[in-house]
């Protein structure tokens, strides 16, 4: 019996043969129109059509590339891999992020890192990394999983104490800092992206929902939808 | 609430962000195949419920998704100690 499920571990070189993984590059081409999760919310209409001044401004980066990071920080290949492809090192602190250009890097877990990235050069990227890096490693495509809203302005904090338990005042949570945690009985990534800016990354089964729950979260304090 | 400590993220977090996973430190058998019904049986379904101090394994589940350890005092809910898995417990129970 045991014979058959005895698991066999891949010895080094199995583990460093990466490139014999089949990808697939997700996106269609231009001639195929994306819908981001929050298509049916039709932003770009509220946005002409709503509120231009208010206490909380709301702007969904859609469409971007997501890519999970996994491997070990006892790794040497493995963080010299991303420092080379992405030009700067992966944060290996917790709780914090990494921003050079186009690409961002937040810390998830000790062992895995979210990068996102303009949603062309999500292919490119995972190419490129699985090529610098070796050792046991993981990289997965999720761009198709979640989005990225981000809530800026006076007020925008106010709809973050409403919606997640994390301590969001300025002495527990400095610009740059990352935080996954509940939000609003869903989940989101959280980072402070700058004094009044905050970035969600949100699952794409939950957009409408948060969409939903940011409107009434925000009523009070007047709601601009930027496109 | 409880605030509980994550070894990995490094701070306290809400209650709401855990999920308990139940005893900790439950050893698999190391021959499956050769193991009595008795043994198997209680390694699958039997844990302990003490009064007092409990080891048990929680996972950071909305957060960071790792597992670690908490000894918790079941009656007072005073979180002893948190410890990453592999760890050993340096607050246990005495022998009484």
């Amino acid at each position: 019996m045991s014979d058959i499920i005895a698991p066999t571990k891949p010895t080094a070189e199995q583990g460093a043969s990466a490139a014999s993984i089949a990808l697939m590059d997700q996106l269609a081409g231009p001639a195929v129109r994306a819908e981001s999760p929050l298509y049916n919310a039709d932003l770009a209409t509220k946005a002409r059509q709503g509120a231009k001044t208010g206490g909380v401004t709301l702007q969904e980066h859609k469409l971007l590339g997501h890519l999970v990071i996994r491997g070990s920080q006892d790794n040497a290949a493995f963080l010299a891999g991303a420092q080379a492809v992405l030009g700067f090192d992966l944060p290996t602190q917790p709780l914090t992020s990494a921003e050079s250009g186009a690409l961002s890097v937040r810390w998830i877990a000790p062992d895995e890192w979210l990068l996102i990235a303009p949603g062309r050069e999500a292919f490119d990227l995972e190419n490129r990394l699985r090529e610098a890096m070796s050792g046991h490693i993981a990289i997965v495509n999720v761009s198709g999983g979640q989005t990225v809203l981000e809530l800026s302005g006076p007020d925008a904090r106010a709809v973050l104490k409403k919606s997640t338990p994390y301590d969001v005042h300025d002495s527990n949570f400095p610009v740059g800092k990352v935080v996954t945690s509940v939000f609003a009985k869903s989940q989101a990534v959280i980072r402070r992206t700058g004094e009044q800016n905050w970035e969600l990354v949100i699952r794409r089964s939950f957009a409408d929902y948060l969409w939903l729950w940011l409107q009434d979260a925000s009523a009070e304090y007047g709601l601009v939808v930027k496109d | 609430m409880l605030l509980i400590y994550c070894p990995h993220c490094g701070e306290h977090r809400d209650e709401e962000e855990f999920h308990s996973k139940g005893q900790a430190h439950i050893a698999r058998p190391l021959d499956p195949d050769n193991c009595t019904d008795k043994e198997w049986g209680e390694y699958l379904f039997f844990r302990k419920n003490p009064r007092g101090l409990h080891h048990e394994l929680w996972i950071h589940a909305t957060g960071c998704r790792k597992f670690f350890n908490v000894t918790r005092d079941t009656v007072s809910y005073e979180i002893k100690e948190v410890y990453k898995i592999g760890e050993r417990p340096s607050v246990v129970a005495t022998a009484s």
